[in-house]
């Protein structure tokens, strides 16, 4: 019944509306999808303690992060992949990166008949994605599966569309463990792939898979669990094959966390040490050192806050990693950074 | 018979049969939409739809009040952009119908009608989104406005042309200013039928999702603040549509049903009044 | 009757028709500003070249224009026979009591929104096309229009979807066009002896121009959707002749990526996208434009004339 009052007074006053909602705080912000099933929570959880607080973010994708954050359409942005100097460089402000959690990319596959999850090394991912590799009997493949009876289909690679914070995770890995994909392909959220076919979004990547017998592709952990789809154990460092879980990705971090960089821009695939899930990354907000509306600026502080603590709960229910507790001790001598008057 | 006479009779009974087909070729999609959406949305539909706000990702329920209430806003904002500007150019073309500068408002009125969508979005983002650092529902409105404006003036010149000229001249020649005919006897005359193009422009419009991805963008709240970004069914509809959760799948249905019935509605109104004004006009 | 008050009535509501001149000017002079960078930097190969590589800062159009040309002609061979068909069932085969109601239907297809297209589209149309596309002949699969594995989105699901969104308004504008010839013009075929066949196509040859330019008009549309298409092309930018191919045009590419964009050439490269689809779409649309007048303008005229001599038909 309130809905419908607020819908009516909504439609009758069009053009006086700017000033109605002025008590309530609305934040805008936008960037990665990767993030977007625990920021969403996030914020519909901090709204419920919170009622005049509402933050309003779009997953438009990594790259979108940061260009609207860049172009200042936007209060914060949020990326998979760190900004780099040239791009901090022509933002208007000084920008902190803030990693709020910690999630995995997991190669899935569509191989009718082949029971149990498949090992993959980041040399036969990279080659597979290089069209090198284009049947599954390969030999690369099956020396890595002894006892698997692998078909002699052909392999479907399937890469993002869009601009995204996966892609460059994913891309970020290859380059790591493959000389010629960074020479060839090179690092970002978009790239001229060799190979393969697009899709939009997670989504549309587990779509074509699972539509697609023969198909390969990668997608961010929740979404392969959600779909149901089979997704491969990757060769660590160490020489483990390691299943992506919230236990190897928080490994991952935990190496990760002994050598943070002071701005936090730290890439983690391929990590070293024992049980570690390679292709793991932290997930960044961008916020303005000095940001022009100081009492927005003070609120999402809170809000930071309150993420990097009690927050940390809903990440293991989405298939997410919380933080290492050294790196929330730096995240918030940097938070105290950001001018909030 | 001869076998000419009857071989043309053939053909000509066949191209018959195929104009048919066609008709039944086009209306087997158009059968086949309605039925998926009616069908699936109407499964979807409930009160919550109407009265709550989008769950968190991936939860169950929620619903698209927001974006409801946001569509209409926007298609508002667009006829008030619209309006004023689509039916005095419109008035002008009729007007001075003979003039070269009425062929260059025609020809430039035509070539917005054809001006893809997206681009207009891309447009309204550079003069609207970027100097004014704020995605809003009022560059939302714009670029819904800039959609509206062509459709509005061709129909207000095109029904301004089929009033009587007597009737102008009726008033001209009780000394009336040429604008004080055009409004108080020509338009009104009129009247019907420019708002039968306004319903025709609101329900092409309420449809339009390209111009709205970069504009008004998305709101996952309620809003009425017009400098805000505000949600609208269409973009809202395809966010759900491309997510990989079976809950958002069947509202984007429920969604588009709302959609489809609201522009059903728009021109069932419009040909309603347009026959009623043909009828008048035929007295 | 020269009064101030009328030329102000004049110069008052010319100066809204001048806010369309002025519109049509802006988004024009705004695509070029803002993709001065890109136009700069890749000249006229932007048009020619198909490396679209974000990281190295290549960006070449082609594959995108291919895209938007390839699905809108295969569009349009498919839905302008068909239109054609409706249009002259409407308005020469029905009775004028049915006509109203074919003409409502038939519009119903334009006035459902893109978006609503797309979504059915992904759920329906993709799945259906997939299995075709699964139990076609490989003996097919082995021309060039047939190669590469079924995925349902590609070409086919766009080009098809694209053809129903099409036809009807190729139809009303062949409809419209159709009513402008004579009805002599048939009267006398029909008196000739003529099958109404021969009576129609004589119509149809009469009024070819108007045709054309209703076909092109639905061509304009096609080049230009956006929503519908993007949903289910694929989005994968690279040349193919395969209508099973996953490919891209210029509206969806904007719609992809367009918010995406990080650097300043990769967003000046996606705008000048928009502005190459802006050129094609104003040179089609008013070539279109130009063919219906030409046709329904004289056909007006001579049809207010009572008498036309047969002859001239022919010309």
């Amino acid at each position: 019944m309130h809905m419908m009052k607020q819908a009516i007074a909504a439609v009758g006053v069009v053009a006086l509306a700017a000033g109605v909602a002025a008590q309530k705080m609305q934040i805008q912000g936008a960037g990665a999808t990767f993030p977007n099933p625990i920021y969403s929570k996030w914020f519909s959880e901090y709204n419920k303690l919170h009622p005049n607080v509402e933050v309003n973010y779009q997953p438009l994708g990594s790259g979108a992060g940061i260009r609207q954050v860049t172009a200042q359409t936007v209060f914060f942005g949020a990326t998979d992949g760190p900004m780099t100097n040239e791009q901090l460089q022509a933002a208007p402000g000084r920008l902190y990166h803030f990693p709020t959690v910690l999630g995995a990319v997991v190669p899935v596959y569509n191989l009718p008949g082949v029971n149990g999850d498949l090992k993959f090394s980041g040399a036969v991912l990279a080659n597979i994605y290089l069209g090198r590799i284009t049947k599954w009997n390969d030999g690369a493949i099956a020396g890595l599966n002894a006892g698997v009876k692998l078909p002699s289909t052909d392999i479907t690679v399937v890469h993002r569309s869009d601009a995204s914070g996966t892609s460059y995770i994913w891309n970020d890995f290859l380059a790591k463990v493959s000389p010629e994909w960074k020479q060839k392909v090179g690092v970002n959220t978009a790239v001229n792939w060799p190979t393969g076919v697009g899709g939009k979004g997670n989504e549309g990547v587990s779509g074509v898979v699972s539509q697609t017998p023969g198909a390969i592709g990668y997608v961010e952990l929740i979404y392969a669990l959600q779909n149901k789809i089979s997704y491969g154990d990757v060769q660590n460092m160490a020489g483990e094959f390691m299943k992506a879980s919230v236990q190897s990705v928080t490994a991952a971090a935990a190496e990760a966390a002994k050598q943070m960089p002071a701005d936090f821009r730290v890439s983690i695939t391929n990590a070293p040490g024992k049980g570690v899930y390679p292709i793991s990354s932290f997930t960044w907000l961008l916020l303005y050192e000095n940001p022009k509306d100081k009492a927005q600026s003070r609120t999402m502080v809170e809000f930071v806050k309150w993420a990097l603590a009690d927050g940390q709960k809903f990440c293991a229910p989405l298939g997410y990693a919380p933080l290492p507790e050294t790196v929330v001790k730096l995240e918030l001598a940097q938070l105290a950074k950001i001018k909030v008057s | 018979m001869t076998t000419r006479a009857r071989r043309r009779k053939l053909v000509s009974s066949l191209f018959v049969g195929f104009c048919g087909a066609s008709v039944l070729l086009a209306l087997v999609p158009l059968a086949f939409i309605l039925f998926f959406v009616v069908t699936q949305g109407v499964q979807s539909l409930s009160v919550d739809f109407f009265t709550h706000m989008p769950a968190p990702v991936g939860e169950a329920g929620g619903g698209m009040a927001n974006a409801i209430v946001g569509s209409l806003i926007l298609v508002g904002l667009g006829a008030l952009f619209a309006v004023p500007i689509g039916i005095l150019s419109g008035i002008y073309m009729s007007e001075y119908a003979g003039t070269r500068f009425a062929s260059i408002v025609r020809f430039a009125a035509d070539t917005l009608n054809g001006v893809p969508s997206i681009v207009v979005g891309v447009f309204v983002y550079g003069v609207a989104v970027l100097p004014f650092k704020q995605f809003s529902a009022l560059a939302g409105g714009l670029a819904l406005g800039i959609m509206m404006i062509p459709i509005i003036a061709r129909t207000t010149e095109e029904l301004l042309l089929l009033v009587p000229g007597t009737m102008r001249e009726g008033a001209l020649a009780l000394g009336a200013t040429h604008a004080r005919a055009v409004f108080t006897v020509v338009v009104p005359a009129a009247l019907p039928g420019i708002i039968t193009g306004l319903v025709l422009a609101v329900a092409r419009i309420a449809g339009e999702t390209a111009p709205l991805l970069f504009t008004s963008l998305n709101n996952r709240f309620f809003t009425t603040n017009l400098t805000q970004p505000m949600s609208s069914l269409t973009v809202q509809v395809y966010t759900y549509a491309s997510s990989p959760y079976q809950d958002w799948h069947r509202q984007a249905w429920a969604g588009a049903l709302v959609l489809v019935f609201i522009v059903l509605a728009c021109s069932l109104v419009a040909r309603v009044a347009t026959r009623k004004l043909v009828t008048l006009s035929s007295h | 009757m020269k009064r101030p008050e009328n030329l102000a009535f004049r110069l008052g509501t010319g100066l809204f028709g001048l806010v369309l001149v002025l519109l049509v000017a802006a988004i024009g002079l705004e695509l070029v500003r803002q993709s001065w960078l890109s136009i700069e930097k890749f000249g006229l190969s932007f048009w020619r070249t198909q490396v679209w590589d974000p990281v190295a800062g290549q960006f070449g159009a082609l594959p995108f224009i291919w895209g938007t040309l390839y699905s809108s002609i295969l569009a349009l061979a498919i839905a302008a026979p068909i239109a054609l068909g409706i249009a002259v069932f409407i308005s020469e085969l029905t009775p004028s009591r049915v006509k109203p109601v074919l003409v409502f239907l038939t519009e119903l297809l334009a006035a459902i929104p893109s978006i609503v297209y797309g979504l059915w589209g992904i759920f329906v149309l993709v799945p259906a096309v997939r299995s075709l596309e699964s139990a076609f002949p490989d003996a097919l699969k082995a021309l060039p229009f047939f190669s590469g594995p079924p995925f349902g989105l590609g070409m086919l699901s766009a080009a098809l979807i694209l053809a129903v969104m099409v036809v009807p308004f190729t139809s009303s504008v062949a409809r419209e066009v159709l009513k402008a010839v004579p009805l002599a013009q048939r009267e006398g075929a029909y008196a000739l002896g003529a099958t109404r066949f021969e009576a129609i196509t004589a119509a149809l040859y009469y009024a070819r121009t108007g045709i054309i330019g209703a076909i092109l008009l639905g061509f304009g549309r096609a080049l230009g959707e956006t929503m519908a298409v993007t949903m289910v092309i694929g989005n994968s930018p690279k040349l193919s002749l395969s209508l099973f191919a996953p490919q891209h045009t210029m509206a969806a590419v904007l719609a992809n990526e367009f918010s995406e964009a990080d650097t300043p050439l990769y967003l000046n490269a996606l705008i000048e996208i928009g502005l190459v689809l802006f050129v094609i779409t104003l040179i089609v649309n008013s070539l279109s434009r130009l063919l219906i007048w030409s046709m329904a303008r004289p056909a007006r005229q001579q049809a207010a004339a009572t008498s036309v001599p047969a002859a001239e038909s022919a010309i």
